[in-house]
């Protein structure tokens, strides 16, 4: 018996995010929402645990009242419960207030396995995830591409991506994971699974029932601040011609990059 | 905190809805109405206020605690005894920033049996170099690492700490500034300081679709991750002087709560690693066939280049991931790159658009790729290639 809760952030589908040139603003109306990839991995991982050794898979979100799209998703596929902290003192918050109002409700549930996607692709921080492991007092390993319990079920076998390739990486549970690509193919939900969410229990905390301060949490809480956002300064393109005489063109590509001592 | 509007006072002249870079601001009636939803707090409406109409509360900066905090340290990792690429790029980028503040640029070395690095540091800008060894560090860990840095940072006081946004930086920084509840931005591209002295912090967000400037006017240090291959390491010069200080920091075994027991290099026998090439050749869809990868290859061999792919060439299998330039894979700024039937999505340009010299091969004439290509060939990549390959090994044995 397992007991995992999985942090998941609804996030923009990123690639239809534009800057509007004219007026400096980010264009994000009609712009889709979606479970963050990542965490769709980690809702999967979740899942194949408890299909294994048996427990529950909690889903938990900080995010706006849209926000429970995500959680229906992910009990969809197969999570057990939700639960969402939404309330107006939580927005604006940065990976620190993030990770600390994930962390206080955490904190009063019993778990022995977080898993967090490795990042949102919308800030792409990856930062909750550590943070929200130092904050509950757990080791964390981040980038997981393999798992499994040991066989006393008391341990994470964990193989983690590194910059060179990766390590198996073992710890005693209760710890905090995150997921990469590679770990798993996530299930889409079926019909079933889809009527079925909706029945599943499902609870709402706002700032009174989580009782923080709320000067800890939210934008009033987060040490960074955003000053400025602008669209990213463009390259610009430069000689372009047609390969209609390959051995021409490639002459004259040879010569461009001699000229310029890059050959 | 927060926004306080005096619709009394506005005007009514619209210049904050133009100011405002999250859409925050709505003409309503002949004033306007803030939507604090999408508020950041940044302040630009604030600034451009005729009639100072709209005011924002801030918390209140602690100037004399904030003194308290100097200088800057770069955490310098190492790998199996070398030192990464980044950690010279920190120290010449910390460089600057020391100098501008006029404080004392800080390294810090943590493993084991790793000193000897020390004065290349010092060689390429540190001031002070802080050498932490033992057994306990040989492979990075979370929690060593952890105490060995807060340990470090708690009671020296830096005003800023730098980390390589490599996967082990961006697993520590975080857990540090969790530990000392301090804010941390995320795989830097940009770092400045400004006239308040503040570092402020660049770096795309949204998938690289938009850049965000970040600032972390409260506590101290201001830590950052910075991604590799973005600032250039300087020379070393050999006649700079700075100090080497051993400091002893116990770690006990208990103390380490995950245990490495594998590692495993994927990097491939002969295939260069892309971050340290200077000449980069890579394949995309239109390569069609591994079988045809041989094309580049060749071409790579004769510059002495590393072979990359795009994504889709990677998670088909062939090449190994280590190869994949772009978001997801990795970051290079080489000094020339050849992109080869890539289309050239937003996603692969995020790793490769600051490469001093871009050459596109691409038969299709609208593909992104040709926007930043210095030089772009549109053409059928199995009919030019092969005439690229014979006239550069013309020019090269001509010399
Ligand atoms: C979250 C996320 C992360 C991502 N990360 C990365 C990443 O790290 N790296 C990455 O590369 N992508 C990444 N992608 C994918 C990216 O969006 C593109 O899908 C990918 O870069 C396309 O690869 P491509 O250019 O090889 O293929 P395509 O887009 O299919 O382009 C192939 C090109 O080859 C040309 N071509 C075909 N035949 C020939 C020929 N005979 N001669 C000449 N030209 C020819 C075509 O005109 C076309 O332009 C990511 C996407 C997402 C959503
Ligand atoms: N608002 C949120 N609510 C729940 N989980 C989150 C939230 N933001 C981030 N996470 C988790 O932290 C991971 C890393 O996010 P980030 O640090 O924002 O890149 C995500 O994949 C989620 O698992």
């Amino acid at each position: 018996m397992v007991k995992i809760v999985v942090p998941v952030k609804q996030v923009p589908e990123v690639t239809e995010v534009r800057m509007n040139e004219e007026t400096g603003t980010l264009i994000r109306d009609g712009v889709p929402s979606i479970l963050n990839p990542f965490d769709e991995l980690a809702v999967e991982a979740a899942i194949q645990l408890k299909e294994k050794h048996g427990g529950e898979v909690t889903i938990i979100t900080m995010g706006p009242p849209q926000a429970k799209d995500a959680l229906l998703k992910a009990l969809a596929m197969g999570g057990d419960r939700a639960v969402h902290l939404t309330d107006r003192a939580f927005a604006g918050a940065d990976t620190w207030a993030t990770a600390l109002t994930l962390a206080e409700y955490i904190r009063k549930e019993e778990f022995d396995i977080v898993i967090c996607g490795k990042q949102a692709i919308d800030g792409d921080t990856a930062q909750v995830g550590p943070e929200l492991a130092e904050l509950l007092g757990v080791p964390q390993i981040c980038y997981v591409q393999k798992l499994a319990l040991s066989e006393d079920g008391k341990q994470v076998i964990a193989q983690r991506g590194t910059d060179e390739g990766h390590e198996v990486v073992k710890a005693k549970l209760p710890v905090l994971l995150t997921a990469t690509k590679g770990l798993n193919e996530p299930r889409l939900p079926n019909i079933m699974g889809i009527m079925k969410a909706k029945q599943k229990p499902f609870v709402e905390v706002n700032i009174e029932k989580l009782g923080t301060d709320p000067s800890r949490l939210g934008l009033k809480g987060s040490p960074t601040q955003v000053r400025k956002v602008f669209a990213p300064e463009k390259k610009k393109g430069g000689i372009k011609i047609d390969a209609d005489n390959p051995a021409a063109a490639a002459k004259q590509l040879v010569e461009f990059l001699t000229k310029k001592g890059a050959i | 905190m927060g926004l306080i509007y005096d619709r009394d006072t506005c005007t009514g002249c619209m210049l904050c809805p133009k100011a405002c870079n999250f859409g925050a601001i709505e003409k309503d009636g002949d004033k306007v109405k803030f939507d604090l939803d999408k508020c950041v707090l940044c302040g630009s409406c604030e600034e451009v206020c005729p009639v100072d109409a709209i005011k924002i509360e801030r918390k209140k900066v602690d100037a004399n605690e904030i003194a308290q905090y100097k200088n800057v340290f770069v955490f310098c990792e190492t790998h199996e005894g070398r030192l990464r690429s980044v950690a010279l790029e920190l120290v010449t980028k910390g460089r600057e920033l020391a100098d501008k503040l006029g404080e004392k640029l800080v390294a810090i070395l943590i493993g084991n049996d790793i000193e000897e690095h020390a004065q290349t540091l010092i060689y390429h800008g540190a001031d002070h170099v802080l050498v932490v060894e033992g057994k306990i560090f040989t492979d990075y860990t979370t929690d060593a690492y952890t105490i060995a840095m807060t340990s470090l940072i708690a009671p020296r006081k830096p005003a800023i700490v730098l980390y390589g946004a490599t996967n082990n930086g961006r697993d520590l920084a975080p857990r540090i500034a969790a530990r000392l509840a301090l804010g941390l931005t995320a795989d830097c591209t940009g770092l400045e300081i400004d006239e308040a002295r503040q570092l402020v912090q660049t770096r795309p967000a949204f998938g690289g679709n938009i850049m965000a400037e970040i600032i972390s006017p409260y506590t101290r240090p201001q830590m950052a991750t910075v991604r590799p291959n973005v600032f250039k390491p300087g020379e070393p010069d050999t006649s700079r002087k700075g100090e080497i200080e051993k400091v002893n920091i116990e770690v006990s075994p208990i103390q380490v709560r995950t245990r490495v027991t594998e590692k495993v290099s994927e990097i491939v026998e002969g295939m260069k690693s892309v971050e340290e090439a200077d000449i980069i050749v890579c394949s995309g869809r239109g390569i069609k066939d591994p079988a045809n990868l041989e094309l580049p290859k060749q071409l790579a061999k004769l510059l002495d280049a590393a072979i990359g792919g795009s994504r889709p060439i990677v998670d088909m299998g062939w090449l190994p991931p280590t190869q994949q330039v772009g978001q997801s894979g990795r970051t290079v700024c080489p000094k020339l790159y050849f992109a080869l039937g890539i289309s050239g999505a937003i996603q692969h340009q995020i790793g490769m658009s600051s490469s001093d010299i871009i050459v596109a091969i691409n038969k299709d004439p609208e593909a992104p790729i040709f926007s930043i290509a210095d030089f772009g060939i549109v053409g059928d990549l199995f009919t030019v290639l092969p005439e690229v390959i014979a006239e550069v090994k013309r020019v090269l044995d001509s010399r």
